[in-house]
């Protein structure tokens, strides 16, 4: 009998083992790798965006000496708003979604693995041309054309990419859940994903369909308003400020609430308000879908009894019921840390996050009352601060507690809370000071101005310890950066190896699975009876011993 | 750790049709946003005294206009007998029916191009244009991805997956929404001009 060589060299054979690791990273459709690689690439892009903060902070503190040349600031200030956002928090988020929640829901796989693939790529090369045309000289405020035209379909290429990796952890919750595990037996995180999912799919494509036209009217110069490059923030900026931008507080909430019912053994509820308060915090779509942020007029107060009633109704909407639902989130949450919890190193983030969370979407609020005469100042920057401060929390303590189903590590709580420590205290300094400057008037945007002589400083008539303001958020901003290399550090070389396969006696799916977690993420497809089944299975092995 | 109880291999639950859903409402309130924009800046320009939205010398061909809604009810009407055959495994009616799809899917976009050439707006005359081509080149896209759609469907049922009813059932839903879509659009920028 004849017999053949069916062996077929691996890439490993054909390409070394460097390349073989950086081609299967490169293709991989495992989505415990493409959240990975959602949380490095955002790590660093995080850094590279706080270090620009800090350059904006910095020219702040001397307000008679510019440091920057007044073209780049405006390059710059582009630069901060649009990384904070798209290049720090919304890919640590994504990418804590998509790690995490098809192990949460008991799936093989998530549902489109090369969409969500392609959506990392997307995003990783948008986010690119983006930084690369702001520093060409495009982007808002840019003078060079072409420059402005290639931010613009970057963005959009950017929010794409974005949209095609959160859509595919939408369809595999909705989809592909282990049998019994009905929607209101998610854990927190697998339900605050599919929610902040589906306020994506409606509130991003608005910002893009108004970026075509935006890119339009700019590559075809014509009278329209929105022609020119000065137009993005008045066409699309709601797409970049609160309260849309609480949308992306919901998986940081979520981590919270399943860390502390993982430390504390026992169930985080009542489920139900929970789950609304989730739904609740999502509403700040709204502002995108209603092309602004409805916030109440500074004459609210002469207003007749009917018009103030219709002003309240959708700033209600827009900026109340959000913060209502952070706080229905975070209560029970941090109500249940009485129970005495395990210091897991997830805890010891998920809680500063948690604070921050709630301070920024309850900030959010003021920021819409017109009475209050927040807007156009750095107030705004405080609480997107806060909220960019929460995120980065909520992402390291993510990584953190998942890290023994990533590359079987744990990593001990009481070790890493001082780091959690420095960056509750850096998510304070981003914020309370930017708040109070913002409540003495100094203005937000770019300066100083150029006019007519020369440099003018246009906040000079700010009263109030504008240095000392302004040189406390530098710190904070400093501190946040500490978070991060210090999370990058304790990812790739913290913690003890040989973590178990349920190193903190959870109560979801994902303790179920070895540790690392295999490619096809479970061998079995297990049956869910309750929202905490391990706990269930617990109880009943304790019942037979 | 003992493990959970386990149940036999489960298979997704409508996973194409979902996802077709998702994004089918990204692309819809992509156009959403586009036309509510466009209304801002139409009543801007009428309420000024003696302002026209409409830019001057222009008019609007209402026939193909008229033809391109009139088509989308035989594409859906086709796209849902395309469902109906491939859960009776009828292949030869299931392939003509993809296959008018795509057919009159080509027709839209022809009458659209034709709208183009017979309005001849300057795309950079104002806002009027640039939003015109933008709203309009999003369905014209939206068409040319369904076009592609009905193909991979056809190749796929007519190469022999006569099982997958489910991804037919995710082409119907798409040219359902894809007709809606048109539809507001062509009341928002043809009708009330």
């Amino acid at each position: 009998m004849t017999t053949m060589d069916t062996h077929v060299p691996s890439a490993e054979d054909t390409l070394g083992p460097g390349f073989a690791c950086l081609a299967d990273w490169v293709t991989t459709t495992d989505h415990k790798k493409i959240g990975r690689l959602y949380l490095g690439a955002g790590a660093l892009t995080a850094l590279a965006s706080l270090v620009i903060a800090a350059l904006l902070a910095a020219e702040r503190i001397d307000i008679n000496r510019e440091l920057l040349g007044a073209g780049s600031l405006t390059q710059l200030f582009t630069l901060q708003r649009f990384g904070l956002l798209y290049l720090t928090l919304a890919p640590i988020v994504v990418g804590v979604a998509v790690a995490v929640v098809p192990l949460q829901v008991g799936a093989r796989s998530i549902a489109f693995p090369r969409l969500a693939a392609a959506g990392f790529w997307a995003w990783l090369v948008g986010a690119g041309l983006a930084v690369y045309a702001v520093v060409m000289n495009g982007g808002p405020g840019g003078g060079e054309p072409r420059f402005v035209d290639l931010f613009i379909l970057a963005t959009m290429l950017t929010m794409a990419g974005l949209l095609a990796s959160i859509g595919s952890v939408a369809v595999t919750v909705l989809t592909t859940r282990a049998p019994g595990m009905n929607l209101r037996r998610l854990p927190y995180l697998a339900w605050s994903s599919l929610v902040m999912a589906l306020a994506l799919v409606v509130a991003l494509p608005a910002v893009m369909g108004l970026l075509l036209y935006l890119y339009v009217g700019h590559h075809y110069p014509s009278l329209a308003d929105f022609s020119g490059n000065q137009a993005f923030g008045g066409v699309v900026g709601f797409g970049f400020t609160q309260p849309f931008t609480l949308v992306f507080l919901l998986p940081v909430l979520g981590f919270a609430a399943d860390a502390v019912a993982t430390a504390t053994h026992r169930k985080v509820g009542p489920r139900g308000p929970i789950m609304i308060g989730m739904g609740l915090l999502s509403l700040g779509f709204i502002s995108v879908v209603a092309q602004g942020a409805p916030g109440l007029s500074a004459a609210f107060r002469d207003l007749s009894g009917g018009d103030k009633i219709k002003e309240l109704i959708p700033f209600g909407i827009a900026y109340g019921l959000p913060a209502l639902g952070a706080l229905l989130v975070v209560g029970p949450t941090l109500q249940s840390l009485r129970r005495k919890p395990a210091v897991h190193a997830g805890l010891v983030f998920a809680v500063p996050a948690a604070l921050l969370g709630l301070l920024g979407a309850a900030a959010s609020v003021l920021s819409g009352i017109g009475d209050a005469a927040l807007g156009g100042t750095v107030y705004e920057e405080g609480t997107m601060g806060v909220l960019v401060a929460a995120g980065i929390l909520g992402g390291a303590g993510a990584v953190l507690h998942w890290l023994p189903k990533f590359n079987g590590r744990t990593v001990n709580g009481a070790k890493v809370a001082p780091l959690a420590l420095v960056g509750l205290l850096g998510g304070a300094l981003v914020s309370l000071p930017m708040m109070i400057a913002g409540f003495a008037d100094q203005p937000s945007g770019i300066f100083p101005t150029v006019t007519g002589d020369g440099p003018i400083v246009n906040f000079q008539d700010v009263s109030g310890p504008v240095a000392l303001w302004n040189s406390l958020a530098l710190v904070g901003l400093a501190l946040l950066a500490l978070v991060v290399l210090g999370t990058i550090a304790l990812a790739f070389l913290g913690g003890s190896k040989d973590a178990g396969d349920d190193p903190y006696d959870g109560l979801t799916l994902e303790w179920a699975t070895t540790s690392p977690a295999p490619r096809h993420n479970f061998d079995a497809i297990h049956i869910v009876k309750s929202a905490e089944p391990l706990a269930d299975l617990k109880i009943s092995n304790r019942s037979d011993a | 750790m003992q493990a959970l109880p386990t149940a036999p291999m489960a298979t997704p639950r409508r996973q194409v049709f979902v996802g077709t859903a998702l994004a089918l409402g990204a692309a819809a309130t992509a156009l959403g946003a586009m036309l509510a924009m466009w209304l801002r800046y139409r009543d801007a320009a009428i309420s000024v005294p003696g302002g026209s939205w409409l830019p001057k010398d222009v008019s609007v061909p209402m026939v193909p206009a008229n033809v391109m809604l009139i088509a989308c009810l035989p594409i859906c009407i086709f796209a849902q007998w395309a469902v109906y055959s491939a859960k009776r495994q009828d292949k030869p009616h299931a392939g003509l029916a993809l296959g008018l799809v795509a057919l009159l899917a080509i027709a839209v976009i022809n009458a659209q191009a034709y709208i183009y050439s017979q309005m001849a707006v300057p795309v950079n005359e104002g806002a009027y244009g640039a939003m015109f081509y933008a709203a309009t080149g999003t369905v014209v896209a939206m068409a040319a991805i369904g076009v592609v759609f009905s193909a991979v469907v056809a190749f796929r049922y007519l190469g022999g997956r006569t099982t997958d009813v489910e991804v037919v059932s995710a082409h119907a839903l798409y040219w359902y929404v894809f007709s809606a879509a048109y539809a507001v659009l062509w009341f928002v920028i043809y009708v009330t001009k």
